[in-house]
């Protein structure tokens, strides 16, 4: 399946993962296109969190095989996804409370020096990183009001604007995001959705999970169904498809 | 939704102007402690008194730096007390066997390296399910040990450097240390505020998870933080055993509660991934001062215990305060952004 007659920038090929005796992902095959936002919709329990686990380097699949621009790869860690250029933005967001945002941005990444040095001895280059932070904070329009304050001390949808931005900051193929505008107001929604367009903009590939349907049809151009572990549908989301879209995830009449 | 009558602007500066006078809270009150004492009483702010109070807060200094790093990973250290005396002890013993005191001091701080990485290790490896539990056995296990080696009695005498380290003061007031103390603090502040490794103790410690998922290296954070703490409890050693000229098993009781309350009162939080190397300094001077101060007035080493208590509630209520206007102001950012 292509788009634009371009190649996916991630494939998942007849994945499979089972917990115990729970089939959570059964033969399920997605693509993901540079410059698309694909929304992963379905019920609780309906493999969506299983799959982006395992596109994000937390789970590995049983059987099947992840393909990242034409390549076949093989995902241990997390950090594996992120050296390919895959970055997730986890529903609990992952964010160090105790920190500023430059040094949540750069977690287990420090820019730090002299390189002859092990990573852990190395002395932080404070300024770049928090340069870097700020250009990035900026070309996103995230308003904060104090730029050194630790992220604890942030609304909801600044830490949300911190997670997402910091993703963006390093992503270079793929940013998926677990339910970013749960937990967040009229506003602030609206604003992680405007980040969302923008990493598009960027020609990034964005797979985001959500519940909330107004939002998917709002930013996503293409929706991929989910029940039970297995792909039941694929459409573009709209306010003609929402009803499908709903019985999809229900399991009633495609 | 109509919940503030107040205007937003004034209540936010409010709440921060709050905020900074309970961060600063600690410092502040032992500026005034000192102003007050010193009004109170001539001879507190002679240089003689000022020495004294250096040098009787060495020991806590050192340790509350060792347990601020283990405190900021959420963790505890109860057994540098102990780690303390058995680091004397085995510092006498060598020097008594006839080795040459070169080797004292390595043997001191080698044991309680020892210590720690025996603490850091039985908390990661052996799944032991808080530090609590781990530095509770050893501190009863080191204790031991240390009573077992020196026959359970005081061992006279240790070598002259050790002496000078831990008993010498330099233009008659000023104890070397203080200078031991500076040297342990700037090195933890280079290590906390600079270098790769401690920001990652801070990542630990603000979210675990997130760091796992980050790649960073938590276990072997965790066992250099337990690692850490046994070096300072046996620099404290040094500064102990130099102070008395003896090695003992009864050495340093109670020091790791009394580091423990450095570190809390300094502002530290217990709930791991906050506290700054000015804050355990300032929390070891306060315990210092109190002590110096109700000494001075001839007050009843009772009195001492129950003051002490007092100010470790005040800290940790002022800690409690803090989280809560933090979490006002969030609210209040998050209604106007």
């Amino acid at each position: 399946m292509t788009q634009d007659g371009s190649f996916p920038m991630l494939s998942v090929r007849s994945g499979t993962k089972r917990f115990g005796g729970v089939l959570a992902l059964d033969e399920v095959d997605v693509d993901v296109f540079a410059g698309e936002v694909l929304a992963v919709l379905g019920d609780n329990g309906a493999g969506k969190s299983t799959l982006i686990k395992c596109m994000s380097g937390v789970h590995r699949l049983d059987s099947g095989v992840i393909v990242v621009d034409g390549d076949p790869v093989q995902m241990h860690s997390p950090s594996d996804a992120r050296a390919l250029g895959i970055e997730t933005v986890y529903q609990d967001l992952a964010l160090f409370d105790n920190l500023s945002p430059t040094a949540n941005f750069y977690a287990g990444r420090e820019m730090a020096w002299p390189r002859w040095l092990p990573t852990g001895m190395r002395l932080l280059r404070r300024r770049s990183m928090s340069q870097v932070t700020q250009e990035v904070l900026d070309r996103l329009q995230v308003a904060l009001p104090d730029f050194e304050a630790p992220v604890g001390l942030m609304s909801g949808g600044q830490r949300q604007a911190v997670a997402v931005a910091r993703a963006t900051a390093f992503v270079s193929r793929l940013v998926i995001l677990d339910e970013p505008t749960a937990a967040l107001g009229v506003r602030e929604a609206a604003r992680v959705l405007d980040l969302i367009r923008r990493l598009r903009g960027e020609g990034k590939a964005v797979v985001v999970i959500s519940h909330a349907m107004d939002h998917v049809i709002e930013v996503a151009d293409r929706a991929l169904v989910m029940r039970r572990g297995r792909k039941v549908g694929e459409l573009t989301p709209s306010e003609d498809s929402r009803e499908q879209i709903v019985s999809l995830i229900v399991g009633g009449e495609g | 939704m109509h919940q503030s009558a107040e205007p937003p602007a004034r209540s936010d500066a409010a709440l921060r102007m709050a905020l900074f006078l309970l961060r600063a809270g600690p410092l502040l009150i032992l500026v005034l402690l000192i102003l007050v004492i010193a009004s109170v009483t001539p001879l507190f702010l002679t240089t003689r008194n000022i020495g004294n109070v250096l040098a009787q807060t060495a020991v806590i200094a050192v340790l509350s730096l060792g347990q601020l790093l283990v405190i900021v990973t959420r963790g505890i250290d109860l057994s540098v007390g102990s780690t303390l005396a058995l680091a004397t002890v085995a510092g006498a013993l060598v020097f008594h066997s006839g080795n040459s005191s070169l080797v004292v001091i390595p043997v001191m701080l080698g044991a309680g390296v020892l210590v720690g990485l025996v603490n850091g290790l039985l908390f990661v490896k052996g799944r032991i399910p808080h530090p609590f539990i781990v530095t509770l056995a050893t501190f009863t296990l080191v204790r031991g040990v240390a009573l077992w080696l020196s026959d359970g009695r005081p061992i006279q005498e240790v070598p002259q450097v050790v002496q000078v380290i831990g008993g010498d003061s330099i233009l008659g007031w000023i104890p070397v240390s203080t200078f031991v103390v500076a040297a342990v603090a700037v090195a933890v502040w280079l290590l906390t505020t600079r270098v790769v490794w401690g920001r990652w103790i801070y990542a630990v410690g603000g979210n675990p998870e997130a760091a796992r998922r980050t790649a960073i290296p938590v276990s072997a954070i965790l066992v250099s933080v337990y690692l850490f703490s046994g070096l300072t409890a046996g620099i404290a050693g040094v500064l102990t055993a130099g102070r008395t000229n003896a090695g003992a098993p009864t050495f340093g009781a109670l020091a790791e509660l009394d580091a423990i309350a450095a570190v809390i009162i300094g502002g530290a939080s217990f709930l791991g991934g906050r506290g700054k190397v000015s804050q355990a300094l300032v929390g070891a001077m306060m315990i210092g001062v109190i002590r110096n101060a109700m000494n001075l007035a001839n007050l009843d080493s009772f009195f001492q215990l129950i003051v002490l208590g007092i100010v470790i509630i005040v800290a940790v209520e002022s800690d409690v305060l803090r989280g809560y206007l933090e979490n006002r102001l969030r609210l209040i950012q998050a209604t106007r952004t």
